[in-house]
């Protein structure tokens, strides 16, 4: 198996690179280095000395990919491209445009965003795969349509909608709960009531719906009636099971997620003020901030590649038959 | 053993009392501020989108920031906080600047007699301006700087100001605000100013040059380098030698860029190690103001509290007429400032902030916006006397603050466009029809709630050389009936068609239909504002195409005078109309000065710009108010701009704060603003009283949804296989 993850991790090179290479060129496609120095130093006054100025300082006096004027290798090291995005891989993320220190924030907004996100994705599931499994039980009665009728209205409903109402209902007429903020020191679980009873019930819907198909599939394996047959009771039918047997679909879709919590959400974060990476990001676009943008493009492909390997790495827990090599 | 449904409820009872013990002991449940410390008066307020970027003096130029900086800082200058038309006061400094004017030779002159080829400012800092307390000036037992590291291992623990267990403070030298100009000049700190106060400032170019090639490592003492316009006379007085006349550099002295920067605070945050935990002078001002900072988490919130060291400054006993009746001078003579501490939260959102405001926990709707034009619509509605506060307001004794801000936006012809452009007769008759056709009032009350004024001339109300009445309309656009301006007939905007040659909007010599070209940038306008626009045309058969791009495409287009008609806006820097009639001087078109001018109508008037280079360097009175009238008469007649408002916000402020009036030019105004805190906590307490049954009903739902099931489940574990 050791083998099998170093290979897999070296694989993750080159994926990188690509990635970075991509959020390069979008970026710079759309905003020039005059651009950026523009929004930074403001509409007033702006001369193309202190435009000039600004470059140099912040290291956007150079070619973007190639650097004619350069000798040998120095050709292409010689480039914003090298500058900005290689020294990546060393995880030196160096300074926002505003001069703040990305390792710095990345490693105090990570927290805000795992106490939304870890919350939602483990009450998320938890509740998916019982409604799921409950909706299996009686599948093919009317209470099963009714469920998956339910599901695909749920669906159907803006993510925004669950947010601006669970907002109004619950922190604006009923006056229960704060409707944004997050104190670290003190009471912070009465921030994260609503973002993540948003979340949960934003994602019943799809998840619910999702797992009773896997379910379904299984509910009508050999195993399943001989073990009905001699006489296990429905419960343990469906959670000693059905479940373990779900398994291999069901981690395919939720351990890639796992490392990804620490980045958090842009939508939930953005709207119940938690200051956590999805803001972060969502700031940094708002305000044309290129250093950051590329860092947490990186730090978000390599926690999806890392989701990818122990993706792998539980199949071999949940089924004894599957071999790493 | 208990059934599962009896387990579960009583677990999820068992969840509901714990939280409901647990949100009972602070207050309202809904409170989403920390506890403030006792016996401190807490103003409450918020940052709004996105937090400040830069609280260095020196970079810093957006209104947001200011907010904050003007609090910690204070620059030589400032304004009154009451009076109106804006009147500018010495802040930091002892009296206003004494102005001696020099020759090329560097002689004093009489200006009258002799032309000027310098100006020189002496400034007198004020003898009991102290610095906030803070490590960078504190010392050991020998008189050495505690906080000095040569190594970044050194300072490790130190994350943030709170940190250092040590501080000092120290008065405010001349030096400091020489040392704070040099700042500006050196262009390894990117200041925004440095380009514009260059061409002011004797030596500011040839000093930035210099630094431009130094070999730095660590702080760099600008105290070694000289600079040509800039002179340290004693402890409290200092020079700073302009290149000839410009009056308006009073005002430049009262923001924000000329704060006092003491060398030692430049040298601590240049310790090794400090900027890569975020010690620098970018997040942690420091100051001589009222305030001083002692929270900067960009991610939530800014916390300042009073410095204690703050100079004797008093509220003051006059105002404008209506003042005293307002109550804006009940706290006259009373020690500043009137709060303890003001928490600046970051909110994004604008349902949050609303709902924060109607629930007590925000002093104001907002601090550099008013947040109701076009967010809070609910809040208002238009009544016979314009706009008012809805019924669903009316009852929370909120109190409105209707503040014309210094600015303007416009939507301007570009003078070189071959269409809409030009100085000919045809070409003036032509801008004219169509200016005539859209309906600036209208539009702002459809599109802004009546919040905005249509503006007859490009200076704003407040600033001098803005005229009311009859006087001050534009005859080209409105005629004086009944006592008010009454935009002229669509009849007569036809008539002016044809005279410049497009009868019914199609062009004469072709027949083809006019078509006119408005690059909007995609974000600021709305497709129901679109289709406003195409029928304020189409009622002088005049064809309008589109076409958006966002900010930096749009800047692009004025840069290259690819336009035809374009949107932008100006907000004040000081109150002097040659702040807003520099924005049609013709060396300011981008196309002539080959650079980010101001003039994107890239409108060239010999006539406008002579007067526009007297008019510069006069000291304000009747002749330069003549002078003003003469250029604004010539931009009305040549029909530069299709239509322009002045921006008008509603702010609103909860019962319990005083000393509300706006200032559209100074920030430095938290020091007046006075809190009643006990009532502040009565209308918290009334007004969040949580809503109990939902979770009664929440709780039922769940039962119902579980239920059903239940009851099947054990119908169908006890039926036989027939069954």
């Amino acid at each position: 198996m050791f083998a099998y993850i170093v290979r897999r991790l070296l694989y993750a090179i080159p994926i990188l690179i690509g990635v970075n290479l991509l959020t390069f060129t979008l970026f710079f496609v759309v905003n020039s280095p005059d651009d950026m120095a523009v929004s930074q130093l403001g509409d007033k006054y702006v001369t193309p000395e202190a435009i000039e100025n600004w470059k140099q300082k912040n290291g956007y006096d150079k070619p973007l990919f190639l650097n004619p004027d350069a000798a040998g290798l120095t050709r292409l090291t010689d480039t914003i491209f090298f500058d900005k995005s290689v020294r990546l891989f060393a995880f030196d993320f160096g300074r926002s445009e505003s001069g703040r220190d990305i390792t710095s924030d990345v490693a105090t907004r990570m927290w805000p965003s795992l106490a939304v996100a870890l919350p939602t994705f483990i009450v998320g599931i938890g509740v998916n795969i019982c409604v799921a499994l409950m909706v299996v039980m009686f599948h093919g009665t009317r209470l099963d349509r009714g469920a998956v009728f339910l599901f695909v209205a749920l669906m159907s409903i803006s993510y925004l909608f669950y947010i601006i109402g669970g907002q109004f209902l619950v922190a604006k007429t009923w006056r229960l709960v704060p409707i944004s903020g997050f104190h670290a020191e003190g009471q912070v679980w009465k921030f994260l009531i609503l973002p993540v009873l948003v979340g949960v019930v934003a994602g019943i819907g799809a998840g619910a719906r999702w797992y009773r198909t896997l379910f379904l599939e299984e509910a009508n394996q050999d195993y399943v009636r001989t073990a009905r047959a001699k006489g296990c009771s429905e419960l343990t039918i469906l959670f000693r099971h059905i479940l373990p047997n779900a398994l291999i679909p069901i981690l395919t879709g939720v351990v890639v997620l796992i490392p990804s919590l620490f980045m958090g959400s842009l939508l939930i974060e953005s709207f119940f003020g938690i200051p956590g990476l999805g803001s972060y990001m969502l700031d940094a676009i708002n305000s044309q901030d290129f250093a950051i943008v590329r860092s947490m493009v990186f730090i978000g492909s390599i926690l999806y590649i890392l989701g990818l390997i122990l993706t792998d790495i539980s199949y071999t827990w949940a089924d004894p038959r599957v071999r790493l090599s | 053993m208990l059934p599962p449904l009896a387990a579960s409820t009583r677990a999820a009872a068992l969840l509901f009392c714990s939280l409901l013990l647990a949100a009972c002991t602070d207050g309202p449940w809904n409170n989403p501020n920390p506890p403030a410390p006792a016996g401190l008066v807490t103003y409450q307020s918020m940052i709004s989108p996105a937090p400040p970027k830069h609280l260095d003096p020196a970079i810093s130029y957006a209104s947001d920031e200011s907010l904050i900086l003007m609090q910690i800082y204070e620059p030589p200058m400032g304004y009154h906080f009451l009076k109106r038309p804006y009147e500018l006061i010495p802040l930091g400094a002892e009296d206003f600047p004494e102005i001696t004017f020099l020759n090329a030779r560097g002689e004093a002159i009489d200006p009258d007699q002799e032309e000027v080829a310098f100006s020189r400012y002496r400034l007198t800092v004020k003898a009991d301006a102290r610095y906030q307390p803070h490590p960078a000036f504190a010392v050991d037992d020998s008189g050495a700087p505690r906080y000095l590291f040569s190594d970044p291992q050194q300072g490790r623990s130190f994350r943030q100001i709170s940190d250092f267990p040590h501080s000092g403070s120290r008065a405010v030298h001349a030096n400091d605000y020489v040392y704070a100009i040099k700042r500006l000049a050196d262009p390894f700190n990117g200041s925004p100013m440095l380009g514009f106060m260059a061409q002011y400032i004797v030596g500011m170019e040839e000093f930035s040059a210099r630094l431009q090639d130094v070999e730095r490592e660590g702080w760099l003492n600008l105290d070694q380098y000289p600079m040509e316009g800039l002179a340290v006379v004693d402890e409290r007085r200092f020079d700073i030698t302009i290149k000839g006349r410009y009056p308006q550099f009073s005002y430049w002295l009262a923001m924000h860029f000329f704060s006092p920067i003491p060398p030692e605070v430049d040298r601590f945050f240049h310790n090794p190690g400090f900027i890569d935990r975020n010690l620098t002078l970018d997040w942690w001002p420091v100051g001589s103001g009222p305030f001083m900072m002692v929270k900067n988490d960009p991610n939530s919130e800014i916390v300042l509290e009073r410095n204690p060291n703050f100079r004797a400054d008093y509220y003051p006993s006059e105002g404008a007429p209506g003042d005293a009746e307002a109550g804006l001078l009940d706290d006259a003579g009373k020690r500043l400032p009137l709060v303890d501490r003001a928490v600046f939260r970051l909110e994004k959102e604008v349902l949050s902030l609303w709902t924060k405001f109607l629930q007590g926990y925000y002093d104001r709707s907002g601090e550099t916006h008013g947040n109701t034009n076009r967010v809070f619509d609910q809040a208002f509605v238009v009544g016979p006397d314009g706009v008012e506060l809805s019924a669903d307001m009316a009852g929370r004794d909120i109190g409105v603050e209707p503040d014309v801000k210094p600015g303007i936006y416009y939507y301007g012809f570009n003078m070189r466009d071959p269409v809409v452009g030009g100085y000919s007769e045809e070409k003036r008759k032509l801008r004219q029809a169509l200016q005539i056709a859209f309906d600036t009032e209208e539009y702002l009350n459809i599109f802004y709630k009546g919040n905005g004024i249509a503006a007859h001339m490009p200076i704003p109300p407040g600033i001098p050389g803005f005229v009311e009445g009859e006087a001050g309309i534009n005859p080209y656009v409105y005629d004086w009936v009944d006592g008010e301006a009454r935009r002229k007939s669509i009849e007569h905007a036809q008539q002016l068609l044809v005279e410049a040659g497009y009868p019914n909007g199609r062009d004469a010599r072709t027949g083809e239909p006019l078509k006119i070209f408005i690059d909007v940038q995609s974000q600021a306008i709305s497709n129901t504002s679109m289709n406003w626009i195409d029928r304020a045309f189409a009622r002088i058969g005049v064809q309008v195409e589109y076409r958006p791009a966002d900010w930096n495409r749009t800047r692009e287009k004025l840069l290259t005078g690819n336009t035809q008609i374009y949107s932008h806006g100006w907000l004040a820097d000081y109150p002097d109309p040659e702040n807003f009639l520099f924005l049609l001087f013709g060396p300011e078109s981008p196309l002539i000065c080959k650079c980010d001018g101001a003039n994107n109508s890239n409108y060239e008037s010999a006539e406008y710009d002579e007067l526009f280079r007297r008019m510069r360097v006069m000291p304000p009175g009747a002749e330069r108010e003549a002078i003003v009238a003469e250029m604004v008469d010539l931009l009305r007649k040549d029909a530069v701009w299709l239509y322009a408002f002045y921006p008008k916000n509603i702010y609103l402020n909860n019962s319990w704060v005083y000393n509300n009036k706006r200032h559209g030019i100074s920030k430095n105004t938290l020091k007046y603003v006075r809190i009643d805190e006990a009532l502040r906590e009565q209308k918290r307490a009334e007004w969040n009283q949580p809503v109990i049954w939902p979770l009664y009903a929440a709780a039922l739902l769940v039962i119902a949804l579980l239920l059903p099931g239940i009851i099947a489940y054990r119908r169908r574990l006890r039926a036989t296989a027939r069954h």
